[in-house]
Formats: structure tokens, C-alpha cells, sequence
């Protein structure tokens, strides 16, 4: 298996708060990959300096082998990378379904004359994208409320519906932030299943972050635990959650965080 | 003139011209499922009504002038909407917009061509500056656009708030357009239909825009830039991209009121102006193109009847009593903000202004 995401002796510091401590790693192609770790621990800022919203003070970041360090966000999403976030950042007052086609706006065609025009060009263009965009819905059980305002959600939907707008940008390497946060344990089920589902179905890497156990036990193919910064065990999840420094680090200092 | 009378009048014209051509947009955008037909017959129906009520004198010149003026605001208004409501970039100098738009359209005209309107062909010219006008407002847009690139909010506000003011210093200070005197003896090109048909192009172009892929780019920059730019959106190509055309309608907006008014004045295109289109903006809702017209026209309206009556007990009482307008409008803003946060139409559109897939 060849990696889809390489990163390189990554370090990065927040003025002198060294949070992300020469991190190097490989997640391979199509598998579902877990990052876990204590509050702060830099599990968010990793996902950040890998999606250019911050610029790593030291490493390298490949994408298929192509350096994406340092680039701007959009052209990092444009190679590739789809992401949700830990605190929702939803287009609330925007439709359900805008909210999907805000996130193929980058792939439309139609120029800005054409557009204001109508032409049957756009027009088509427009019928495309709209299509697409219900066939994502539908897959996240989302297509009844395409309609309404975003805001209108109830929470849970929310959540899939981060991870419909970041899979509309056509990603090959899904990034999750703590998708299960405030879940459910039925919507935690549900949850697991879908991740999986999007992964066969999209045929796209996911890389996320997840303080819900069952869930890292219970879908992810290999695991990565940090701590203030620095990798501390890295394997099958079974292997490292019997690991004494893992163990130490979420139960010694601050008692059971799951 | 009585009052029953003028109303008949008003019914009877506007059920030989709006009500078929509407019937027959209606008809036409059932057939093709698209607005466009219905949204410009309807446009053209409440044309050809204005029209003929302000030729048959049912409206004096008086009351023509007021929607003319109005129109024009609709226009300042819509293209303010497209920058602070629809991409979310607050910015409070769009009347420094329209003065590049009025200095220099009415340079075109007065100083260079020292066009005369009854000449054959001067119209065309008239048309060229007015676009002229629109253009150098744009590029103008665009340098200003680059400041929201960094700033947010508050500062982005001072920062265009700035602008405005620069811009009106330094007109003050060019004699060639006249100083502080103004630019005087502006040829008067600007009529109802050319003023209209502004309004509507605006309108028209700011409407399908938003309902384009372009659109949800800066719909999505106003909700949550971040979210945005991680949607692949390119940030900073939309936000410059929204101040460049909405200074751009503003643009042409300012050159239909210099000839309009046949005269461009520095104090004109203030910081209270500004402010005058923000209030507009606000109380028609934010992102709301059906809010911003209704708001144009009946502050305009407003502010003339003010007008009139604070100078009258102005004059009876010898105070100074024209400036409480502006009171009077800062009062307006504090209660919308107060009791009706998203203004009179919050985000909602009118029928005509949507899509027929749209049901929101
Ligand atoms: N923009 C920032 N400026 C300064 N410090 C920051 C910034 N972002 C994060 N930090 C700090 O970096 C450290 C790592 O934060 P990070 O958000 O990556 O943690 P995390 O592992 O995602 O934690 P959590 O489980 O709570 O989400 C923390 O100490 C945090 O306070
Ligand atoms: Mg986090």
C-alpha cells in the first residue's frame, strides 16, 4: 500500500507553546485512520497545518507524493483534501443543499457573464450540479430537508451534513474532526456505519479524530495516539490501547476521558 | 386634482398594462420553468404604468423626479446588498463609489465632449460615459477590495469609511472638476427610462448572480469565511470580485445622478449618504433585493416629505430644523436594530426575484 498522506517531521509552535512536535507519518490509501489523543494535545492544529489554514514552522506535508506545505487552503481542498470541523461551521442560513453546491462552486464552469445571462450552458451546468448534489444528500440521508435552512437541523444532521459539504469537494483523503462529538449512542452507531460506507462508496482515505473509543476501536484500521505534541504509540487500535504510555496519559493525569 | 379621480385613473392604466403583462409572464415562465420572462415583463408592465401616468401628468414632474431619484437609490442600495448583505463585507463608503461614477461620467460629458443633449448621437455618447463611469468605480472597488482581504468587520468599516472620505477631499481639491464649487453645468442626459433600466440591470445582474455558483461563493464568504475557503472556494478572488461589482452599479448609479441633477458636489457623496444607502439596506433586510427596493423607494419618499416639512416649521418657527433628517434616520436604524434585527424582509425574496425551483 502507498501512502496518500505523508507528513514529514512536522513541527509547529503557537509563540513559544510548542503544540505539534516533529510528527512524521504515512496514512496509506483507502484505509480509515484514527488520531486520538488528550484535550490540547494537538490533534486539531494537525489537521489544520495540514489543510494550509496554518503554516507548519518546520516539515513537509506530501499529498500523493505532491508538496502541498505551506499552500493556500482552497488549492489544498482543490488537490484533494475534504475536512470537517471539531466546532461546526456550517453556512447556516444557506439551504441544505447550497450548502452542497457552495462546495462544487470551485468545479463549475460557467463564467460570470454566462451566469448572469443564463445561458443554456449554465443552465445545464446548474442541472448538474444540482443533481449531484441531491445524489450526495440522499446518500447522508439528508434529501427531505435539502430545502430547508441549514440552521433548522437538528444537531446530528449537522454533523452528516459537515461531511456531505466536505465529500461535494470530490476529496481523495477525508479528514474528521471528533465526528461523533455530542452524539448519541444510536447516532454513534449510525455513524460508524456511515464512515464506512463513504469510504467504499467514495472511495476516499479517512483520517479523523475521535475521543468516542468505540468508535476508534470499532472502525479504525490503525490509530495514532498523541500527547502534548509528540506521537506516543501508533499501531492496530487493539494493540494500543493496551499500551502502558497510552493508558497513563488518558487515565494517569486525567481520568477516564472516554 | 381630486383624489378619487387619480385613483380610477391608476386602476384603469394598470389594468390595461401591468396586469396582461404580467398574465403573459406568467404564462411564459410556467411553459419554459424560468423566471426571466415573468421577472422582465413585470418590470417592463410597472415601466410602461410610470411611464404613462408621468406623461399624462397623473404624476408632475415633481413626483418623477422623487422616483427617479429613488430608482437611482435602488440601485445604490441592490449593489451595497451585493458587497454587505449577500458576501458580508461590511463597508460604509459606497457613496465614494458613486462620486467616481458621477466625476467621471460628467467629466466625459461637460468637460472633454461638452456634450449638448439635443445634438443627434450625444445620447450614445452619454451611454459611454455612464459605462466609463461604472468601470473606473469598479477598478476602484477592486483596490478597496483588497483591504477586506486582511480586515473584518469594524476595521474593514473604518478602512472603506476612510475611503469615502478620501475620495471626497480629494475631489474637493481638484479645480478641474470644479473644487469645492462641484462640477456644474452637467448636461441633463438622465430621463425615467435610462434611469430604470439602470435600476433593473442591476437588479437583474445581482439576482442571477447570486443564484449562480458565483452567488453561493459569496453567500458562503458571509456565513463563514473559513468554512468557505476550506469548500475550495477562493476567498480572496470573491471578496475583491463582490467590491468590484457592486462599486461597479454604484459607479453607474453616480453618473445618472450628477445627470440628473446636472451637477456633481463633493458633499454629495458623504459619509452620511453612505450611511443613507446602509440604512436602506438594513431596513429592507440584509441579502435582500425585494427588501432593498421597497426601502429605497419608500425612504426617498420619506425623506422628500421630511424635507418639506421640517423646512416649513423650519421657516415658521426660525430654526434650523433641516438637519434632524439625519436624526430622524439615525433614530430609524437604532429601531430596526432594536425590534426588527432583519429588517422588513429578513432574507427573503419576492416571487418574481426567485427561481421557480426555489421554494425558500
Ligand atoms: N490559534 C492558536 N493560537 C495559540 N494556541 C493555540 C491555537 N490553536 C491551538 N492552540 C493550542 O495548541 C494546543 C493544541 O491544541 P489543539 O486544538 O490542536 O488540541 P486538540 O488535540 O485538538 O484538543 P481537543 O481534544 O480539545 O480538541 C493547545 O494547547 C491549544 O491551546
Ligand atoms: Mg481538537
Amino acid at each position: 500500500m502507498s501512502a496518500l498522506l505523508s507528513i514529514q517531521n512536522m513541527t509547529h509552535f503557537f509563540g513559544g507553546l510548542k503544540a505539534v512536535s516533529e510528527f512524521s507519518f504515512d496514512v496509506p490509501e483507502g484505509v480509515i485512520y484514527g488520531l486520538i489523543g488528550p484535550n490540547g494535545s494537538g490533534k486539531t492544529t494537525t489537521f489544520n497545518l495540514i489543510t494550509g489554514i496554518y503554516n507548519p514552522t518546520q516539515g513537509t506535508i506530501l499529498l500523493d507524493g505532491k508538496d502541498i506545505t505551506g499552500q493556500k487552503p482552497y488549492k489544498i481542498v482543490r488537490s484533494g483534501i475534504g475536512r470537517t470541523f471539531q466546532n461546526l461551521r456550517i453556512f447556516s442560513s444557506m439551504s441544505v443543499l447550497d450548502n452542497i453546491r457552495a462546495a462544487k462552486q470551485y468545479r463549475a464552469k460557467s463564467g460570470l457573464l454566462s451566469s448572469v445571462m443564463r445561458l443554456p450552458g449554465f443552465m445545464a451546468e446548474e442541472k448538474r450540479i444540482r443533481e449531484e448534489s441531491m445524489n450526495l444528500l440522499e446518500v447522508l440521508h439528508l434529501a427531505d430537508r435539502a430545502d430547508d435552512a441549514a440552521r433548522n437541523l437538528p444537531y446530528g444532521d449537522l454533523r452528516r451534513l459537515e461531511i456531505a459539504r466536505a465529500l461535494a469537494t470530490q476529496p481523495r483523503l477525508l479528514l474528521l474532526d471528533e465526528p461523533a462529538a455530542g452524539m448519541n449512542p444510536k447516532e454513534v452507531q449510525d455513524l460508524m456505519k456511515l464512515v464506512q460506507r463513504v469510504r467504499d462508496e467514495f472511495k476516499v482515505t479517512v483520517f479523523l479524530i475521535e475521543h468516542h473509543m468505540k468508535v476508534v476501536m470499532g472502525i479504525c484500521e490503525r490509530v495514532k495516539v498523541l500527547d502534548f505534541g509528540t506521537t506516543i504509540a501508533e499501531g492496530k487500535p487493539e494493540d494500543v490501547g493496551r499500551d502502558a504510555k497510552v493508558l497513563e496519559a488518558y487515565l494517569g493525569r486525567k481520568g477516564a476521558a472516554c | 386634482m381630486e383624489y378619487k379621480p387619480v385613483l380610477q385613473t391608476l386602476k384603469r392604466i394598470g389594468s390595461w398594462i401591468v396586469f396582461p403583462l404580467l398574465s403573459v409572464g406568467d404564462i411564459v415562465g410556467r411553459k419554459t420553468g424560468r423566471n426571466m420572462p415573468r421577472l422582465t415583463l413585470a418590470a417592463l408592465g410597472i415601466y410602461l404604468y410610470i411611464y404613462v401616468l408621468g406623461s399624462t401628468g397623473v404624476f408632475n414632474g415633481y413626483v418623477m423626479h422623487i422616483i427617479n431619484l429613488s430608482l437611482i437609490y435602488v440601485a445604490l442600495a441592490a449593489s451595497l446588498n451585493l458587497i454587505n448583505g449577500i458576501t458580508g463585507q461590511f463597508s460604509l463608503g459606497h457613496m465614494g463609489f458613486a462620486a467616481v461614477g458621477a466625476y467621471v461620467s460628467g467629466t466625459f460629458t461637460t468637460l472633454l465632449f461638452k456634450l449638448n443633449p439635443s445634438v443627434p448621437g450625444a445620447y450614445l455618447v452619454f451611454v459611454g460615459a455612464i459605462v466609463a463611469g461604472g468601470v473606473a468605480a469598479a477598478l476602484m472597488g477592486v483596490l478597496i477590495g483588497f483591504p477586506s482581504l486582511r480586515l473584518k468587520g469594524d476595521y474593514l468599516a473604518i478602512v472603506t469609511l476612510g475611503f469615502g472620505e478620501i475620495i471626497r477631499t480629494i475631489l474637493n481639491n481638484i479645480s478641474y472638476v470644479g473644487g469645492p464649487r462641484g462640477l456644474l453645468g452637467i448636461p441633463k442626459f438622465s430621463n425615467f427610462t435610462i434611469i430604470f433600466a439602470a435600476a433593473f440591470l442591476t437588479i437583474l445582474v445581482i439576482r442571477n448572480l447570486v443564484h449562480s455558483s458565483h452567488g453561493r461563493a459569496f453567500l458562503a464568504i458571509r456565513e463563514n469565511e473559513l468554512a468557505a475557503e476550506l469548500a475550495g472556494i477562493d476567498t480572496t478572488r470573491y471578496k475583491v470580485l463582490s467590491f468590484a461589482i457592486g462599486a461597479g452599479f454604484a459607479g453607474v448609479a453616480g453618473g445618472l445622478f450628477a445627470h440628473l441633477l446636472q451637477m456633481a458636489h463633493p458633499t454629495q457623496y458623504g459619509f452620511m449618504g453612505s450611511v443613507m444607502v446602509l440604512i436602506m439596506v438594513y431596513a429592507g433586510g440584509v441579502g435582500s433585493l425585494t427588501g432593498s427596493i421597497i426601502a429605497a423607494f419608500s425612504l426617498t419618499f420619506l425623506s422628500e416629505g421630511l424635507r418639506g416639512v421640517l423646512d416649513g416649521l423650519g421657516e415658521l418657527t426660525n430654526l434650523p430644523l433641516g438637519d434632524l433628517r439625519m436624526v430622524i434616520y439615525a433614530l430609524l436604524l437604532i429601531l430596526i436594530m432594536l425590534f426588527r434585527t432583519e429588517g422588513l424582509m429578513g432574507n427573503k425574496e419576492s416571487k418574481l426575484l426567485m427561481l421557480p425551483e426555489d421554494k425558500r
